[in-house]
């Protein structure tokens, strides 16, 4: 009985650690192979080489690394705001005022979650070119900026929110807008801080929808600067490693600042 | 309340209601309903570019007689039909030791097992491409350990190139998954188990009679959840295979081919609307059925 309970320990030790080996190899690999030249890296070595200086020269001359940096930092950040403001409101909105005819437009907004993205591209890049906005990242955020899952975990939350702070504001003359600006957001703000890492990743790491819209090299994103040095017919795979660190670090980073909020954000839909 | 005593606050409330959602559903029509419509529409039209003529069905004929998109049909379905199960009872079981409090190290565990979803897909499809070369780290690790005896060609043959697509969204959402069912074990009462326990029934019964029926309804949720991901997969198997879907089709996936239908060659709207009408009847049925099932719980 108790060698059998220290075999199921053992057992559930040595599965746990194989799954944690296994998800962490990939990002040790990235980093080793970061120092290794292109041959070591597709041969296989495990060990950290000498190439790094190189291969960050080698990126940095091949690609303008500010201004893609930049070019993902404001598409990911402004994105980001403009979605939590709008759905936020919207969110709110549909919970404070109730009625039958916006309950009815609410059902259709939810219809809209099971829209697959494949079956908007088209229409959307036709959209685009009509109105000369391929090429730019207006074009990348216009459609990521009202998402009916946020406007539902937005309406979910504020179901918490307490309407005598609402009442009482209501007393002292404010605003509609204003109880929303000046009391809902700064009462809610781990609800948004939940929302802006959820949606701060998914626009960071958005990749179709910017590989058809942006075509020069001045628009470019982190993500089509990765998947098109990788898709050379010889890529450097040192220098395309640099690229994926580049590209993982601000996810990585606010996943361990945020890990909570990651968390909560993701499971707001099941609550 | 006070709002609702005269006509005028009424309809001041009302006014307000509509304005506090205006943004969204201006948007939402715009950019989502708008399409989806435009894509019907342009299903019945067939040609390249922007020289369209009304074909009606033709293009449904179409696909009937198109052998590349019966490829992407099978494999996105050969994807979600392998893949999902496996990942979905991965993740339960490691959900379901990660809950024994018991153990030490279990934050550590948690977070490592969790850390792919953080990676975005482009990186982690690249990094996947280089670990499973013909030479590269994950043939040499199985051949020194005795499991293979020639190294496997991940990225030559169709088979293996299947199998390593699915091995990469594993490796990506199993612990995205996870975190759904550890918050859904936490509700579950350690009494249950402590009582069956004592009763002498062994963990893979606890596992199979107590925690996969008190889930049922989280199961089914990240069922269909990770069913209508796979369906639209697209980042990795672009990535994986420089936007081919090779070697000879055998990981093009329906978005990939609308893709490329659309962006690769002269352009086939119509066509590719067409296509992408088959993604929105499968995604169609399954949130129906996540539907009715949520239903038929409350």
């Amino acid at each position: 009985m108790n060698t059998s309970r220290h075999f199921g320990t053992a057992l559930q030790y040595a599965f746990l650690g194989l799954a944690a080996f296994l998800s962490i190899f990939p990002f040790f690999w990235m980093l080793v192979s970061a120092s290794n030249t292109s041959i070591d890296i597709i041969g296989g070595k495990t060990s950290f080489g000498a190439a790094f200086r190189t291969n960050v020269v080698n990126f940095f001359t091949q690609v303008d690394v500010p201004l893609v940096f930049w070019n993902s930092t404001k598409v990911a950040v402004l994105a980001t705001v403009l979605t939590i403001v709008v759905s936020s409101l919207a969110g709110y909105g549909f919970e404070m005022f109730k009625s039958k005819a916006r309950e009815r437009v609410y059902s259709l907004v939810l219809l809209t979650l099971m829209i697959p993205f494949g079956a908007l591209m088209i229409p959307l890049f036709l959209m685009m070119a009509k109105t000369g906005l391929i090429n730019t990242h207006i074009a990348i955020m216009l459609p990521t900026i009202a998402s009916a899952f946020i406007i539902f975990y937005f309406r979910q939350s504020t179901k918490a929110f307490p309407t005598e702070l609402r009442d009482a504001a209501k007393v002292d003359g404010l605003k509609e807008w204003q109880i929303f600006f000046y009391i809902y957001m700064p009462v809610m703000r781990s609800t948004y801080a939940a929302a802006f890492v959820i949606v701060f990743m998914t626009n960071w790491n958005n990749y179709l929808w910017p590989l058809i819209v942006l075509q020069s090299n001045e628009t470019k994103t982190i993500t089509l600067v990765v998947s098109s040095l990788a898709s050379a017919y010889y890529p450097d795979y040192g220098v395309v490693m640099i690229g994926t660190i580049l590209a993982t670090l601000p996810t990585l980073f606010v996943f361990f600042v945020m890990q909570r909020q990651f968390v909560q954000g993701m499971l707001g839909s099941v609550k | 309340m006070a709002a609702g005593k005269t006509g005028g606050l009424k309809r001041y409330h009302d006014l307000n209601g509509w304005l506090f959602i205006a943004p969204s559903v201006l948007l939402i029509a715009i950019f989502l309903v708008y399409p989806i419509f435009r894509s019907l529409y342009l299903s019945f039209f067939s040609g390249k570019g922007m020289m369209m003529k009304f074909a009606g069905f033709g293009n449904v004929v179409r696909l009937w007689n198109d052998p590349v998109f019966i490829q992407a049909l099978i494999n996105t379905v050969t994807f979600f039909v392998v893949q999902v199960p496996i990942m979905i009872l991965l993740a339960l079981m490691l959900a379901s030791v990660l809950n024994n409090e018991k153990l030490k190290f279990i934050g550590f565990f948690r977070t490592a097992i969790f850390l792919p979803c953080v990676a975005s897909l482009v990186a982690y499809s690249v990094l996947f491409k280089s670990m499973f070369s013909v030479d590269g780290v994950v043939n040499q690790a199985l051949m020194t350990i005795g499991l293979i005896g020639s190294p496997i060609g991940w990225l030559t043959e169709p088979f293996w190139a299947k199998v390593l697509v699915i091995l990469a969204i594993t490796w990506r959402w199993t612990g995205y998954n996870m975190i759904f069912y550890l918050a859904a074990l936490q509700n579950i009462d350690k009494s249950i188990y402590e009582a069956a326990k004592i009763d002498g029934v062994p963990a893979w019964a606890r596992f199979v009679y107590i925690t996969i029926p008190m889930l049922k309804p989280v199961i089914l949720f990240t069922t269909i959840i990770s069913t209508i991901g796979t369906i639209q997969l697209f980042d990795e198997v672009y990535n994986l295979t420089e936007g081919k879907g090779g070697p000879a089709n055998s990981t093009i996936t329906l978005s990939l081919y609308i893709y490329n239908l659309t962006f690769r060659f002269m352009p086939s709207f119509g066509y590719a609307a067409t296509i992408s009408y088959v993604i929105v009847i499968m995604v169609a049925l399954l949130s129906f059925l996540q539907f009715y099932a949520a239903r038929d719980r409350s």
